[in-house]
């Protein structure tokens, strides 16, 4: 799979798709799968995110939970815990376009 | 129009069936996404960056209004009220869930819709133009023989692993609508001096990381010859196209790796083998059987003067402006065909919400003999409209937001899903039609600049078709930041060709402004009666580079 996170990158979070609905999710600290990136648990330096990733696989196999479990690179703002791509930016928000509807409509501010 | 026989019937029903065994096992956890993965793309699966993507087939591009009403009815109720027509001619649903999918899909069914041959390498929905039976110089209706394809390929086992997904696409008229000549192969109908149909066929043309315009192999291919000629083709393609790395698998890298004469040779070798066997040939009674279905709706004598029509033109400038733009004549007298752009100013092009798919469904119903056409470029087409009714349709249309007037104008854009949706993608196509779209929203100024297409693709594979846009935007991802190369001189049609790079790329927040350089460069050097195509096609890349990179 496509690198998303950056090497050297500071805090890193796990995320996937969850296998029923597709439904973009984060590895939260207590081993569940939240749909906000604000529940996440959110890894500091290499080992810390290899660790998480290796505890979000289990839920793809043998787990059979989410499928596409990776890491990716976040920041922590004042304002809570925001992805560092455009491209995670939109799987946690939704699309830019149709801002009338789901996710982009919910987690408006995010897009701005 | 074609309705399936009993034969494609119980296909699909079995197909959906095994489907819901495999979706429910691999929710069980009884097949892993290692195993599942294939068997999903096999029914039209994906997975993008937010769910699961549908991608339902749209045979050459023609449904029935009681089809429309339900891909309407299908968004609604396991979607978001929403779907997105694609430049081959199919229809994505964003947001399904897999457990819902094998419900969805016996809807599909009970409309004789599906998604098999949509995603993997096999040969994918024939596209054909949307103008069929309705273009005054067409040599026969393109969708008899994409009909006949179809049939052919439909699980066929020779060709269901093939080095790479295979495209097909039909026309049948000068103005090629299709964009045959960028599709694996494309086949252009012809009439000879003795007055017979047959085929010229190309092959190799392709988008993508590698973009090529295809290459004639077959002159005039008679028609009882025509599956035994694709057969031979794609055999051929089948034994020597490579399969040790998928970007060079398509067909299109054979053709290039071993010469256009030689390809013919092969295929005419391969061609002879299939004739003498004798089992491919197309009986006379097997095409008039599909010929019936194509059969053209039961038009009036109508006289083509239409006063009350000149009479609304005359009194509502919008009403004119949407009849300049969106309707073009049609081969019948008293007759038009309607183009519904799918491109409202500053919204995604190609989405329709299902009380759009609705209304259309029921204008067509009551306008247009129940027949509704997906064209390549994302909008949608009644073929056949009484001039005395366009007035009544434009109506209906603008009551739905359906009547923008924009029809092969620059804000007619083609756009991939792009990284608003995809999982490929570098960066968004979208949201860049839509900022394109509201910077050249004034009708006026539309017009002044004429038929210019612009095409957007979030990433290499080029969905949006962007190498043969007049002006292309290619995403690019440099260190997760969105930046958009800009190609300009690209053609679809007929005199197909790929555009060319104008210089570096550019930031998300600089595209808008580039294209409008460029546009602002064709005003000030065009001449009276050129396209933006012409124009460049007279001077060449130059003059638009150096005013697009002076500031920099
Ligand atoms: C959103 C999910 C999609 C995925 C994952 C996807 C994937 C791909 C890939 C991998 C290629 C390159 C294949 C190759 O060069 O061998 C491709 C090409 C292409 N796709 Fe898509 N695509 C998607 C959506 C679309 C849409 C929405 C359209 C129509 C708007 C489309 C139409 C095409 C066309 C026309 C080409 C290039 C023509 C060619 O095959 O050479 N695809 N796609
Ligand atoms: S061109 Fe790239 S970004 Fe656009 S739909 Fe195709 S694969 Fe996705």
């Amino acid at each position: 799979m496509a690198q998303h996170t950056r090497k050297g990158a500071q805090f890193q979070a796990v995320t996937a798709n969850r296998l029923a609905d597709g439904v973009v999710v984060y590895l939260t600290a207590d081993n569940g799968w939240s749909e906000s990136l604000q529940h996440t648990e959110v890894a500091e330096g290499k080992e810390a995110g290899e660790a998480l990733l290796a505890r979000g696989q289990q839920f793809f196999e043998p787990g059979n939970l989410v499928l596409d479990v990776y890491l990716f690179e976040v920041e922590k703002t004042d304002n809570g815990i925001r992805a560092s791509s455009v491209r995670e930016t939109i799987r946690q928000a939704g699309p830019t376009v149709r801002r009338d509807l789901g996710k982009q409509a919910e987690l408006a501010g995010v897009h701005e | 129009m074609y309705r399936y026989d009993e034969f494609d019937h119980r296909l699909v029903t079995e197909r959906v069936e095994q489907f819901r065994g495999q979706v429910a096992r691999r929710l069980s956890g009884e097949l892993s996404e290692d195993e599942f993965k294939p068997l999903r793309l096999m029914n039209g699966v994906y997975l993008q960056l937010h769910a699961y993507m549908l991608r339902i087939a749209v045979p050459y591009g023609t449904l029935s209004s009681r089809q429309l009403h339900k891909l309407a009815d299908i968004a609604r109720k396991y979607d978001k009220g929403y779907g997105h027509f694609t430049t081959r001619q199919n229809l994505q649903l964003n947001w399904p869930a897999l457990k819902d999918i094998p419900a969805l899909l016996d809807e599909l069914a009970s409309v004789e819709m599906h998604c098999i041959q949509t995603s993997g390498n096999c040969i994918r929905n024939v596209t054909s133009d949307h103008y069929a039976c309705a273009a005054s110089d067409e040599v026969e209706d393109p969708r008899i023989i994409s009909e006949i394809i179809r049939q052919w390929s439909t699980f066929h086992p020779e060709f269901s692993f093939l080095p790479r997904k295979f495209k097909i696409a039909v026309c049948a008229t000068k103005n090629d609508r299709a964009a045959i000549k960028v599709h694996d192969i494309g086949i252009q109908i012809l009439k000879n001096a003795a007055g017979e149909i047959g085929y010229e066929v190309w092959v190799g043309g392709g988008l993508g990381r590698t973009p090529i315009i295809g290459k004639k192999i077959g002159d005039f291919i008679r028609r009882e010859d025509l599956l035994a000629y694709l057969e031979a083709t794609l055999r051929v393609y089948n034994m020597q196209g490579r399969r040790d790395n998928a970007y060079k698998a398509r067909i299109k890298i054979l053709v290039h790796e071993i010469g256009t004469e030689e390809m013919k040779r092969l295929v005419e070798e391969e061609f002879a083998a299939v004739k003498a066997r004798g089992a491919l040939q197309l009986p006379d009674a097997e095409v008039e059987r599909i010929k019936a279905y194509f059969a053209a709706p039961a038009f009036e004598t109508l006289p083509d003067a239409m006063p009350e029509l000149d009479a609304a033109i005359a009194r509502e400038p919008a009403f004119a402006d949407w009849v300049r733009a969106n309707v073009t004549a049609h081969r019948v007298p008293g007759y038009a065909i309607v183009n519904v752009s799918l491109k409202p100013i500053g919204k995604p092009p190609g989405d329709a919400t299902s009380d759009q798919m609705d209304a259309v469904a029921d204008i067509a119903e009551k306008y247009a003999f129940s027949e509704i056409r997906v064209a390549h470029e994302q909008n949608l087409c009644l073929a056949h409209v009484r001039k005395k009714d366009l007035y009544a349709v434009w109506q209906a249309l603008s009551a739905a937001d359906l009547a923008t007037a924009n029809v092969g104008l620059i804000t007619d854009q083609i756009a991939c899903p792009g990284l608003d949706y995809c999982n490929l993608a570098n960066a968004r196509s979208i949201s860049v039609a839509e900022r394109i779209s509201e910077r050249f929203a004034d009708l006026k100024l539309q017009h002044e600049i004429g038929r210019l297409h612009i095409n957007t693709s979030g990433c290499i594979n080029a969905c949006g078709h962007h190498h043969v846009g007049h002006i292309g935007i290619l995403g690019v991802d440099k260190k997760g930041v969105e930046y958009y190369q800009v190609t300009i001189g690209g053609a679809a049609d007929e005199t197909a060709a790929v555009g060319d790079i104008v210089g570096p790329a550019f930031t998300e927040a600089e595209i808008v402004d580039a294209v409008d350089t460029i546009v602002k460069t064709y005003l000030d050097i065009r001449k009276d009666g050129e396209i933006f195509l012409d124009t460049y096609r007279r001077v060449g890349v130059q003059p638009f580079k150096e005013k697009l990179y002076a500031a920099h």
